[in-house]
């Protein structure tokens, strides 16, 4: 049996002076699911996602990746596996659209032909015509827009894993419903192993193979959406009622 | 003079002096563009280093705060008698101009280093970039405005600091504005000042421009024109420099003065007698006062200058006043040999020290000696360069000697200024020089000193021995000025400078044409 994508091995973690965010949280996220972690604000889905590629490391316990420790990765190569995308969608504002999405390939010394044909094929795969779109700048960009765009930079060196921090939480209810459609299009097209981490329970229920509800620094439910809205357990059932837009049945 | 006869004397002046302002405006722009290049090349690592360790950037840019407060005159003071960065010449102003060029330049770039929005930096480190390609790529792009506005500042503040520099002989625009302070004529300090002005305007809107075209809209057309731009800018600067440095030259001899008509004049004489044996001359006029010659002529960064005896005496070597003139020379003379150089024979005039009043004041009040001011002073203001109060044999011996009693202490000012407020009745007495040409020029009289309380100050040429061994033309160049240089003479060379605004190299050239 080949490794899991991820493996939460019993992982402690605080920020100084802080309450601990983890606490002996465990977690397995195989290959080529697509995994949405819910919870509270503040409840430590930003930081599930840094301890992964590397830019937190945990105080207790041990995140593995494709079974190797994080501490073991050379970060950089670890980094460039894993496509991140964050709610700030933080594209460089001095570079055109098609070098931003061209960041990583760059850094990989991708001959120049083989970038240009890339940069066109993921600028037409997340909805922003090359023709149109590559030569523009990140600030003549609406917020959906932009975040096709941050999609379309993390996906650039075909990366096996996606980690995505609320993509679509700063976007109006239109534009995200339209994402999300995108998102399941693309999801298709390229199957990887996915982790987002969301607030919003009706984005979990409407992206995710699995949900996993995080509560008080631990896992308090990780099943399937039908499951999960099912469940009769009293913190799942305190954090659905008290989370907006949970879907009716 | 009303102001459009000034302007046109300016306009003369200008079309009189075009190669020499030229040369001028050249080693400022020199100057300024090699010490904001070293002070970028300093101080945006710096910038880097520090916007990373928050604990380090405050305490460094409270030293570089109070370093820039440190007014530029006293920081080339500072700076003489240091080895290496010190002295006089180009070499000082630079380490001073780099100094001032810092602070702008580190503050701005950790400031455009900080102000960067922390999610682009996430997204860099998590994409993969390793610290030094987010740096190149993403941090010092987005910092660049910033550190070009810092740029900008310590480019334009350079303009201005580096007239100062004149002072120590570094060149530049200054030495217009020193040259026109010591003459008191508005068209000489005009020539240095407004294209001192019009430079920094043109510097501060280059790199306005510059700065936004790499911040407005990040169009990498103009980006990269801005870029370009720059760096033409900065070769054809590097390149000038790098030819008017060969121009420089090993074996030039290298002729200092202080910053005065008198020494001016003198200065040109000694430069254009030893340029008449064939030999090229540096010329480092204008140092600000008798301790930078002094200290540059010990260092080798200038050669010879005229020097008093008197002078030497008391503010070089701390000996108490004499006032017999063969003693005098023979003692400074010998002292000088002790250090390595050769005072040559004296010039033929005496500049002592001459207190002067109105001669309306003299007239009326038949005033003839300083027995005679002694009497008058409780009603009277008295004015005085910043050395005569400070010497020795200044202000606070003569006034023992003579039993001077002014009502308030004397007023301390530029002692060029000093005959202009005595004429113009601001003050009613001043310590001034016996060949100023400024005497005859604006009716002043001299007192005479009955009781001999100022030493002898006979001019002659102080030079390092060393030269004067290698180079017997040069020995002999000088010994032909010895006694040659009368009071008369002096004082007419003087005039024909201070109050007809005659050029300082032709006087030089026609008095030793008339030899």
């Amino acid at each position: 049996m080949p490794d899991p994508a991820i493996e939460f091995r019993s992982v402690s973690f605080a920020r100084p002076e802080r309450p601990r965010v983890l606490d002996h949280f465990s977690l397995t996220v195989e290959t080529g699911d697509v995994v949405a972690l819910v919870g509270r604000s503040g409840a430590g889905k930003s930081t599930l996602l840094k301890l992964i590629n590397r830019l937190l490391e945990p105080d207790e316990g041990a995140i593995l990746v494709d079974g190797r420790d994080t501490r073991e990765w050379p970060p950089i190569e670890l980094r460039r596996r894993v496509g991140y995308v964050l709610q700030e969608v933080g594209l460089f504002p001095h570079m055109s659209i098609a070098d931003n999405v061209a960041v990583v390939p760059q850094l990989e010394r991708w001959p120049r032909e083989r970038i240009a044909t890339r940069v066109d094929e993921l600028l037409d795969l997340v909805g922003l015509p090359a023709q149109q779109f590559a030569t523009r700048w990140p600030d003549e960009l609406s917020g959906g827009q932009r975040q096709r765009v941050g999609v379309a930079r993390a996906l650039a060196v075909d990366p096996p894993l996606m980690l995505m921090d609320e993509p679509f939480g700063a976007l109006d209810p239109m534009t995200r419903a339209e994402l999300h459609r995108e998102f399941r299009r693309i999801q298709e097209r390229v199957r990887k192993t996915v982790i987002i981490v969301t607030h919003d329970m009706g984005e979990a229920f409407a992206l995710a193979d699995r949900v996993g509800v995080l509560d008080a620094g631990r896992l308090a439910a990780f099943d399937t959406p039908a499951k999960v809205a099912a469940s009769s357990d009293g913190v799942v059932r305190r954090l659905l009622d008290a989370l907006p837009q949970v879907p009716r049945a | 003079m009303n102001s459009s006869a000034s302007f046109a004397a300016f306009v003369a002046f200008v079309r009189s002096h075009r190669a020499e302002m030229a040369a001028l405006l050249g080693q400022h722009i020199v100057l300024v563009a090699a010490a904001t290049a070293i002070a970028v090349a300093i101080g945006v690592p710096l910038g880097i280093f520090a916007a990373k360790r928050p604990r380090l950037a405050a305490p460094a840019m409270a030293i570089a705060g109070v370093v820039q407060t440190i007014p530029s005159l006293a920081m080339f003071g500072f700076l003489l008698p240091v080895p290496l960065v010190g002295g006089v010449g180009a070499r000082a102003a630079l380490v001073v101009l780099i100094l001032y060029g810092l602070l702008p330049i580190v503050r701005t770039t950790i400031a455009g280093l900080r102000g960067i929005d922390p999610a682009i930096r996430e997204a860099g480190v998590a994409l993969g970039m390793t610290p030094r390609q987010l740096l190149r790529q993403v941090e010092l792009p987005l910092a660049l405005p910033s550190i070009v506005a810092g740029i900008r500042v310590a480019a334009v503040v350079g303009v201005g600091s580096a007239t100062i520099a004149a002072a120590i002989g570094a060149g530049g625009l200054g030495e217009y504005i020193y040259r026109g302070l010591s003459m008191v004529d508005t068209t000489v300090i005009l020539a240095g000042a407004v294209p001192a002005a019009i430079l920094a305007l043109v510097v501060d809107g280059t790199l306005l421009w510059i700065e936004r075209q790499l911040s407005a809209r990040r169009r990498s057309r103009s980006r990269r024109v801005a870029l370009a731009a720059a760096a033409v800018i900065a070769a054809v600067i590097l390149l000038s420099s790098g030819a008017s440095a060969r121009r420089g030259g090993r074996d030039a001899l290298v002729v200092g003065s202080k910053n005065f008509t008198e020494q001016l004049v003198l200065g040109e004489l000694v430069a254009q007698a030893i340029e008449g044996q064939g030999v090229r001359v540096d010329r480092r006029l204008n140092l600000g006062g008798t301790l930078i010659c002094d200290r540059a002529l010990m260092t080798g960064d200038i050669d010879v200058y005229v020097e008093y005896t008197g002078t030497a005496l008391t503010a070089v070597f701390h000996q108490p006043i004499a006032n017999d003139p063969s003693a005098v020379f023979n003692t400074v003379r010998e002292l000088y040999a002790r250090s390595g150089r050769t005072l040559l024979p004296p010039l033929g005039f005496n500049n002592t020290f001459a207190i002067l009043v109105r001669g309306a004041d003299a007239r009326s009040r038949s005033l003839r000696s300083i027995d005679d001011a002694a009497r008058e002073s409780p009603r009277w203001r008295a004015g005085f360069g910043y050395e005569f109060v400070e010497r020795p044999d200044g202000y606070r011996g003569l006034a023992k000697a003579y039993g001077l009693r002014f009502p308030d202490p004397p007023r301390v000012m530029d002692l060029t200024l000093s005959y202009r407020a005595l004429a113009a009745g601001q003050v009613d007495l001043i310590a001034g020089d016996a060949t100023a040409g400024l005497i005859k020029g604006l009716d002043l009289v001299q007192l005479e000193d009955t009781r001999h309380y100022f030493p002898p100050y006979d001019a002659a040429a102080v030079a390092r021995a060393e030269i004067l061994l290698r180079r017997p033309d040069v020995r002999s160049a000088l010994e032909r000025l010895s006694g040659r240089i009368s009071a008369a003479d002096m004082r007419a060379m003087n005039y024909a400078a201070d109050v007809e605004h005659r050029d300082i190299a032709a006087i030089a050239r026609d008095f030793l044409a008339s030899r």
